[in-house]
């Protein structure tokens, strides 16, 4: 248990799958310029990465891995290649059908986190994590924490950028600076600021 | 978006300048990374070293270029309301490939490339330039499209990944090349660049540097 709750605190402020792996970068330069939408996205994504990531831990131990399928009385077999176009069509689906089940019985929830699903099948934090569960090799609770954790960590780092963007209206940015480039500035700021939490162990 | 994608269709007619003009223009006017804001992910990533920010040029240009021609040639049987599943399988067939090619022959750079050459396939680059190149426009000029592109993300990725191994470490290519006296005299390799906020801050000010010399050609050309 002691175990599961470092591999969360690490994931949502050491290794923050934003800060230090750069991933899902896109989403978080368009997005984050306004806070109620990045909150928004950030609960998808928590919810897409605690799902999809089990999903592919399934898919990868259970048909993919080397030896996975000597449950079908193939041992040798060794599809591990295969695992980029699996991931990404699992992902797709599982978000597919969540925007279908999150329509039919939440319509509430499905305003607020509807428009965002279909980008989130994009999103390579979401692909990043699955790929990191398995270079990782972690078994299936520990890629439920990693999931969550993942989320969670991507979810502070825009909703922080969104809250500093609306702060920095106020500041008076270079001309060639502004949007992009000050974005980066401050990301690289936030990224030092999170490296601090590195100094601590649970 | 739909205007860009007519005065694409009118232009490319089958000559040489205007084919050049479609590589060149992913290059540097409309840069992937500097002016479009694709593909920053993995240009972060992979770029403490030379090494490998040029391997993942190589790949994410033969990728670009390769998924933009088959998509191209298949555009007119694409439906269009599958075509991001369809564009989404050409593309993760590629980089399966690619990283079949980069295990086999470059194992320790693909191992320090770890999931990133896997993130080819989510890279915004390869969809959009798909999406909006060449799904519009006939395989000759989508593949110098996805050529172009993908060249000029290799550009970005080489010059940050210049200033951050040479700041970071005193190498390019592996090789040392800040002189030892330097150091005795008391110079220091800049931790920061080797660590994630190096490459934020490298971005940062490479387009901070793009958009002054564009504006200020831009401002020339007003004022002739």
């Amino acid at each position: 248990m002691a175990d599961l709750i470092t591999l969360f605190i690490n994931s949502v402020f050491i290794g923050n799958i934003l800060l230090s792996y750069f991933l899902g970068m896109c989403s978080f330069i368009a997005v984050s310029n306004n806070i109620e939408t990045s909150i928004g996205l950030g609960f998808a994504v928590i919810f897409v990465l605690t799902v999809t990531t089990p999903a592919n831990w399934f898919l990868y131990y259970y048909f993919l891995a080397p030896g996975a399928l000597s449950w079908a009385g193939l041992p040798d077999l060794d599809l591990s290649f295969l695992k980029f176009i699996s991931f990404i069509a699992v992902i797709a689906a599982i978000v597919q059908a969540l925007e279908m089940i999150i329509d039919r019985y939440s319509p509430a929830l499905y305003s607020a986190l509807g428009v965002f699903l279909p980008l989130i099948a994009v999103n390579c934090a979401i692909l990043g994590t699955a790929l990191f569960m398995v270079e990782r090799q972690y078994t299936l609770m520990e890629s439920i924490v990693f999931g969550a954790g993942s989320g969670t960590g991507w979810m502070v780092a825009i909703v922080a950028m969104a809250t500093i963007k609306k702060k920095m209206r106020y500041a008076d940015v270079p001309d060639g600076l502004q949007g992009f480039g000050i974005t980066m500035i401050v990301g690289g700021l936030m990224a030092m600021a999170f490296m601090m939490f590195s100094g601590i162990t649970l | 978006m739909n205007s860009e994608q007519k005065d694409n269709k009118a232009s490319l007619t089958h000559n040489a300048s205007d084919l050049w003009k479609v590589f060149a223009k992913g290059i540097w006017k409309e840069n992937p990374v500097a002016y479009q804001v694709l593909g920053i992910c993995s240009a972060l990533a992979v770029t403490v070293q030379m090494k490998t920010a040029i391997v993942m040029g190589i790949a994410l240009s033969v990728v670009t270029g390769a998924s933009n021609l088959i998509i191209s040639l298949l555009r007119k049987k694409i439906p269009p309301t599958i075509r991001i599943i369809v564009e989404l399988t050409v593309i993760a067939s590629l980089v399966i490939v690619t990283d079949q090619i980069l295990k086999a022959f470059l194992f320790d750079i693909s191992k320090q490339l770890s999931v990133f050459v896997g993130l080819i396939i989510t890279n915004c680059i390869v969809l959009g330039r798909a999406e909006s190149f060449a799904l519009a426009n006939p395989p000759v000029p989508s593949l110098l499209d996805g050529l172009g592109n993908g060249a000029g993300y290799a550009l970005i990725l080489m010059i940050v990944a210049f200033v951050r191994e040479i700041l970071g470490s005193g190498k390019i290519f592996g090789f040392s090349v800040v002189p030892q006296w330097l150091f005795d005299a008391g110079y220091s390799n800049m931790g920061l660049m080797v660590l994630a906020p190096g490459a934020f801050f490298v971005i940062g000010f490479l387009v901070w540097i793009k958009n002054s010399i564009s504006s200020v050609s831009h401002e020339e050309k007003v004022g002739h």
